[in-house]
Protein backbone atom coordinates (compact mmCIF):
# COMPACT_ATOMS: atom_id res chain seq x y z
CA UNK A 1 0.00 0.00 0.00
CA UNK A 2 1.40 3.19 -0.64
CA UNK A 3 1.34 5.98 1.56
CA UNK A 4 -1.05 9.46 1.25
CA UNK A 5 0.22 12.26 1.42
CA UNK A 6 -2.60 13.79 2.94
CA UNK A 7 -1.98 11.63 5.84
CA UNK A 8 1.59 12.18 6.67
CA UNK A 9 2.97 14.63 9.18
CA UNK A 10 6.95 15.95 9.40
CA UNK A 11 7.93 13.97 12.04
CA UNK A 12 5.92 10.73 11.64
CA UNK A 13 8.53 7.78 12.32
CA UNK A 14 8.11 4.75 10.55
CA UNK A 15 10.58 1.70 12.23
CA UNK A 16 11.66 -2.33 11.84
CA UNK A 17 13.86 -4.19 13.72
CA UNK A 18 15.71 -5.71 10.67
CA UNK A 19 17.67 -8.63 12.06
CA UNK A 20 17.94 -9.92 15.96
CA UNK A 21 21.66 -11.64 16.53
CA UNK A 22 22.96 -11.62 12.68
CA UNK A 23 24.32 -14.75 12.20
CA UNK A 24 27.55 -15.41 10.11
CA UNK A 25 25.69 -17.51 7.75
CA UNK A 26 23.31 -14.58 6.45
CA UNK A 27 26.63 -12.72 6.08
CA UNK A 28 27.65 -15.65 3.66
CA UNK A 29 23.78 -15.75 2.33
CA UNK A 30 24.45 -11.90 1.12
CA UNK A 31 28.21 -12.95 -0.28
CA UNK A 32 26.33 -15.32 -2.51
CA UNK A 33 23.94 -13.77 -3.89
CA UNK A 34 25.57 -9.80 -4.29
CA UNK A 35 28.76 -11.74 -5.47
CA UNK A 36 30.59 -9.26 -3.02
CA UNK A 37 33.26 -12.49 -1.59
CA UNK A 38 35.78 -9.91 0.34
CA UNK A 39 37.21 -12.53 2.63
CA UNK A 40 36.59 -9.77 5.36
CA UNK A 41 32.77 -10.88 5.68
CA UNK A 42 33.43 -14.77 5.66
CA UNK A 43 36.77 -15.52 6.50
CA UNK A 44 37.46 -15.59 9.78
CA UNK A 45 41.06 -16.40 9.64
CA UNK A 46 41.59 -14.13 7.24
CA UNK A 47 40.07 -11.09 8.86
CA UNK A 48 41.14 -11.30 12.28
CA UNK A 49 44.85 -12.63 11.29
CA UNK A 50 45.93 -10.89 8.34
CA UNK A 51 43.52 -7.83 8.24
CA UNK A 52 43.26 -6.95 11.61
CA UNK A 53 39.80 -6.75 12.71
CA UNK A 54 38.27 -8.70 15.82
CA UNK A 55 35.97 -11.07 13.31
CA UNK A 56 34.20 -10.71 10.33
CA UNK A 57 32.18 -8.13 9.54
CA UNK A 58 28.84 -7.72 7.59
CA UNK A 59 28.75 -6.42 4.17
CA UNK A 60 27.76 -2.34 4.69
CA UNK A 61 25.71 -3.46 1.46
CA UNK A 62 23.87 -6.00 3.75
CA UNK A 63 23.07 -3.44 6.14
CA UNK A 64 21.78 -1.13 3.23
CA UNK A 65 19.81 -4.02 1.69
CA UNK A 66 18.25 -4.68 5.29
CA UNK A 67 17.33 -1.20 5.95
CA UNK A 68 15.77 -1.44 2.15
CA UNK A 69 13.62 -3.73 3.37
CA UNK A 70 12.50 -1.11 6.02
CA UNK A 71 11.68 1.40 3.66
CA UNK A 72 10.01 -0.68 0.94
CA UNK A 73 7.14 -1.59 3.51
CA UNK A 74 7.00 1.88 4.62
CA UNK A 75 6.30 3.98 1.26
CA UNK A 76 5.19 0.44 -1.11
CA UNK A 77 6.39 -1.87 -3.38
CA UNK A 78 7.81 0.23 -6.69
CA UNK A 79 7.25 3.91 -5.37
CA UNK A 80 10.97 4.72 -4.13
CA UNK A 81 12.79 7.20 -6.33
CA UNK A 82 16.06 7.67 -3.87
CA UNK A 83 17.81 5.81 -1.34
CA UNK A 84 21.11 6.73 0.12
CA UNK A 85 22.96 6.31 3.03
CA UNK A 86 26.65 6.57 4.68
CA UNK A 87 28.29 3.39 6.72
CA UNK A 88 29.12 5.04 10.00
CA UNK A 89 29.79 1.54 11.81
CA UNK A 90 30.06 -1.58 11.27
CA UNK A 91 28.06 -4.41 11.92
CA UNK A 92 28.98 -7.83 13.50
CA UNK A 93 28.12 -11.09 13.71
CA UNK A 94 25.66 -10.77 16.63
CA UNK A 95 23.96 -7.86 16.41
CA UNK A 96 20.67 -6.68 16.47
CA UNK A 97 19.30 -3.65 14.12
CA UNK A 98 16.84 -0.99 14.66
CA UNK A 99 15.70 0.53 11.20
CA UNK A 100 13.95 3.84 11.58
CA UNK A 101 12.36 6.14 8.70
CA UNK A 102 11.38 10.19 9.80
CA UNK A 103 9.24 12.10 7.43
CA UNK A 104 11.46 15.37 6.37
CA UNK A 105 9.12 17.22 3.90
CA UNK A 106 6.62 16.24 1.50
CA UNK A 107 7.04 17.66 -2.18
CA UNK A 108 5.21 18.04 -5.18
CA UNK A 109 6.35 16.95 -8.38
CA UNK A 110 4.54 17.56 -11.78
CA UNK A 111 1.23 15.67 -11.07
CA UNK A 112 2.12 13.92 -7.65
CA UNK A 113 4.07 13.89 -4.72
CA UNK A 114 6.98 12.69 -3.11
CA UNK A 115 8.09 12.56 0.31
CA UNK A 116 11.39 12.53 1.60
CA UNK A 117 12.37 10.53 4.75
CA UNK A 118 15.45 10.65 7.18
CA UNK A 119 16.72 7.30 7.62
CA UNK A 120 18.86 5.80 10.58
CA UNK A 121 19.51 2.41 11.47
CA UNK A 122 21.09 1.35 15.08
CA UNK A 123 22.26 -1.46 17.00
CA UNK A 124 21.72 -3.07 20.17
CA UNK A 125 23.96 -0.96 22.08
CA UNK A 126 21.95 2.69 20.32
CA UNK A 127 24.91 2.91 17.92
CA UNK A 128 23.94 4.48 14.66
CA UNK A 129 25.55 1.72 11.48
CA UNK A 130 23.47 3.75 8.77
CA UNK A 131 22.47 6.49 8.44
CA UNK A 132 20.68 8.08 5.07
CA UNK A 133 18.05 9.26 3.13
CA UNK A 134 15.22 7.85 1.33
CA UNK A 135 12.87 9.42 -0.90
CA UNK A 136 9.21 8.08 -2.57
CA UNK A 137 6.25 8.59 -4.79
CA UNK A 138 3.25 9.32 -2.44
CA UNK A 139 -0.33 9.13 -3.60
CA UNK B 1 32.01 -1.82 -12.13
CA UNK B 2 31.11 -2.18 -15.70
CA UNK B 3 29.86 -4.94 -17.20
CA UNK B 4 28.34 -5.17 -20.78
CA UNK B 5 24.95 -7.84 -19.78
CA UNK B 6 23.55 -8.06 -16.79
CA UNK B 7 20.63 -10.02 -17.16
CA UNK B 8 17.85 -9.64 -14.64
CA UNK B 9 16.39 -12.88 -13.47
CA UNK B 10 13.70 -14.02 -11.17
CA UNK B 11 15.49 -16.84 -8.99
CA UNK B 12 18.84 -14.03 -8.54
CA UNK B 13 16.10 -11.83 -7.25
CA UNK B 14 14.66 -14.55 -4.95
CA UNK B 15 18.31 -15.67 -3.50
CA UNK B 16 19.08 -11.65 -2.94
CA UNK B 17 15.82 -10.80 -1.29
CA UNK B 18 16.36 -14.02 1.20
CA UNK B 19 20.31 -12.46 2.02
CA UNK B 20 18.76 -9.11 2.81
CA UNK B 21 16.01 -11.16 4.91
CA UNK B 22 13.22 -9.23 2.81
CA UNK B 23 10.10 -11.73 3.46
CA UNK B 24 7.77 -9.77 0.54
CA UNK B 25 5.81 -11.45 -1.41
CA UNK B 26 6.82 -9.41 -4.50
CA UNK B 27 10.28 -11.07 -4.91
CA UNK B 28 9.26 -15.03 -4.49
CA UNK B 29 6.06 -15.21 -5.74
CA UNK B 30 4.96 -14.24 -9.40
CA UNK B 31 1.52 -15.00 -8.35
CA UNK B 32 1.26 -12.48 -5.74
CA UNK B 33 3.36 -9.72 -7.99
CA UNK B 34 1.30 -9.83 -10.49
CA UNK B 35 -1.21 -8.77 -7.85
CA UNK B 36 0.80 -5.49 -7.01
CA UNK B 37 1.33 -2.13 -8.40
CA UNK B 38 4.38 -2.76 -10.08
CA UNK B 39 2.28 -5.68 -11.63
CA UNK B 40 5.41 -8.02 -11.75
CA UNK B 41 8.27 -9.16 -9.92
CA UNK B 42 10.42 -6.43 -9.37
CA UNK B 43 14.36 -5.70 -7.68
CA UNK B 44 14.98 -5.08 -4.05
CA UNK B 45 16.22 -1.22 -3.97
CA UNK B 46 19.93 -2.46 -3.42
CA UNK B 47 19.70 -5.47 -6.44
CA UNK B 48 21.89 -3.86 -8.56
CA UNK B 49 25.00 -4.05 -6.51
CA UNK B 50 24.79 -7.71 -7.50
CA UNK B 51 25.95 -6.84 -11.06
CA UNK B 52 29.06 -7.78 -9.34
CA UNK B 53 27.99 -11.68 -10.65
CA UNK B 54 28.51 -10.66 -13.98
CA UNK B 55 31.89 -8.68 -14.20
CA UNK B 56 34.53 -11.05 -14.85
CA UNK B 57 37.22 -9.85 -13.84
CA UNK B 58 35.41 -8.64 -10.42
CA UNK B 59 38.56 -8.46 -7.82
CA UNK B 60 36.49 -9.77 -4.67
CA UNK B 61 35.77 -13.36 -6.33
CA UNK B 62 38.02 -16.00 -6.41
CA UNK B 63 39.24 -17.22 -9.73
CA UNK B 64 40.75 -20.28 -11.09
CA UNK B 65 44.33 -20.51 -11.06
CA UNK B 66 44.63 -17.11 -9.54
CA UNK B 67 45.86 -16.02 -6.21
CA UNK B 68 43.03 -15.42 -3.64
CA UNK B 69 43.93 -13.48 -0.84
CA UNK B 70 41.87 -15.44 1.68
CA UNK B 71 42.75 -17.88 3.52
CA UNK B 72 43.49 -21.55 2.86
CA UNK B 73 46.00 -23.73 4.26
CA UNK B 74 47.62 -20.18 5.47
CA UNK B 75 45.52 -16.71 7.01
CA UNK B 76 46.07 -15.49 3.14
CA UNK B 77 46.92 -17.25 -0.06
CA UNK B 78 49.04 -13.99 -1.05
CA UNK B 79 52.63 -14.32 -0.53
CA UNK B 80 54.87 -11.07 0.51
CA UNK B 81 53.39 -7.58 0.67
CA UNK B 82 49.62 -8.43 0.16
CA UNK B 83 48.44 -4.83 0.40
CA UNK B 84 46.73 -5.90 3.24
CA UNK B 85 50.29 -6.04 5.31
CA UNK B 86 52.44 -2.70 6.19
CA UNK B 87 50.11 -0.08 8.50
CA UNK B 88 48.21 -3.05 10.07
CA UNK B 89 46.03 -3.69 6.97
CA UNK B 90 43.26 -1.25 6.94
CA UNK B 91 42.02 -1.97 3.02
CA UNK B 92 39.45 -0.89 1.53
CA UNK B 93 35.95 -0.45 2.98
CA UNK B 94 32.40 0.99 2.11
CA UNK B 95 32.02 4.24 3.13
CA UNK B 96 28.30 5.44 1.14
CA UNK B 97 26.28 4.20 -1.39
CA UNK B 98 23.42 6.16 -3.00
CA UNK B 99 21.01 5.32 -5.59
CA UNK B 100 18.56 7.21 -7.67
CA UNK B 101 15.87 5.04 -9.50
CA UNK B 102 14.21 5.79 -12.83
CA UNK B 103 12.35 2.71 -12.68
CA UNK B 104 12.96 -0.50 -10.64
CA UNK B 105 14.18 -3.27 -12.91
CA UNK B 106 12.41 -6.75 -13.28
CA UNK B 107 12.77 -10.05 -14.70
CA UNK B 108 13.67 -10.05 -17.97
CA UNK B 109 15.59 -6.73 -18.27
CA UNK B 110 19.26 -7.12 -19.60
CA UNK B 111 21.26 -3.90 -18.21
CA UNK B 112 24.29 -2.72 -19.01
CA UNK B 113 26.19 -0.77 -16.03
CA UNK B 114 29.04 2.05 -17.23
CA UNK B 115 31.04 3.71 -14.45
CA UNK B 116 32.69 7.25 -14.42
CA UNK B 117 34.91 7.90 -12.18
CA UNK B 118 34.14 10.88 -9.09
CA UNK B 119 36.00 13.04 -7.02
CA UNK B 120 38.77 11.85 -4.89
CA UNK B 121 39.10 13.30 -1.46
CA UNK B 122 40.82 12.90 2.07
CA UNK B 123 40.43 13.25 5.47
CA UNK B 124 42.32 12.83 8.95
CA UNK B 125 40.18 9.95 10.77
CA UNK B 126 40.17 9.05 14.67
CA UNK B 127 39.59 5.87 14.28
CA UNK B 128 41.67 4.66 11.39
CA UNK B 129 44.31 7.25 10.44
CA UNK B 130 44.68 9.32 7.01
CA UNK B 131 41.40 8.20 5.23
CA UNK B 132 41.39 8.40 1.36
CA UNK B 133 37.99 8.48 -0.15
CA UNK B 134 37.02 7.25 -3.71
CA UNK B 135 33.92 8.17 -5.73
CA UNK B 136 32.24 6.34 -8.85
CA UNK B 137 28.92 6.51 -10.67
CA UNK B 138 27.52 3.92 -12.36
CA UNK B 139 24.82 4.32 -14.88
CA UNK B 140 22.35 1.07 -15.13
CA UNK B 141 20.51 1.03 -18.93
CA UNK B 142 18.43 -1.57 -19.96
CA UNK B 143 18.10 -3.11 -23.60
CA UNK B 144 16.28 -0.02 -25.04
CA UNK B 145 19.02 2.10 -23.70
CA UNK B 146 16.80 3.77 -21.09
CA UNK B 147 18.18 4.63 -18.02
CA UNK B 148 16.92 2.80 -15.07
CA UNK B 149 19.68 3.16 -12.27
CA UNK B 150 22.13 6.09 -11.70
CA UNK B 151 24.20 4.65 -8.57
CA UNK B 152 26.96 6.67 -6.85
CA UNK B 153 29.35 4.83 -4.43
CA UNK B 154 32.31 5.95 -2.16
CA UNK B 155 35.04 3.98 -1.30
CA UNK B 156 37.27 4.43 1.25
CA UNK B 157 40.86 3.13 2.13
CA UNK B 158 42.33 3.55 5.71
CA UNK B 159 45.67 3.34 6.95
CA UNK B 160 44.76 0.98 9.93
CA UNK B 161 42.06 -0.99 10.58
CA UNK B 162 38.94 0.93 12.07
CA UNK B 163 39.36 1.26 16.05
CA UNK B 164 36.63 -0.69 17.66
Amino acid sequence: MALKASELNVGDTYKEQLVEDLKRTQIVQYAGASGDYNPLHTDEIFTTKVAGYPSVFAHGMLTMGMTGKMVTNYVGDGRLTKYGVRFTNQVWPGDTLEATATVESIEDEGNGKLVNLAISTTNQDGVEVVKGYAQARVD
Amino acid sequence: MAVDKFPVEYSHILMFARSVGDDNKIYSDEEYAKTTEPGSVIAPPTFVQSSAQFDPDYFLRPKVGQPWFGSGKEPTGLKGDSGFGGGGGGGGLHAEQHYEYHRHPKPGDVLTATVKPGKTWEKEGKRSGKLVFTESITEYRDQNGELVVTARGVGVRTERPVDQ
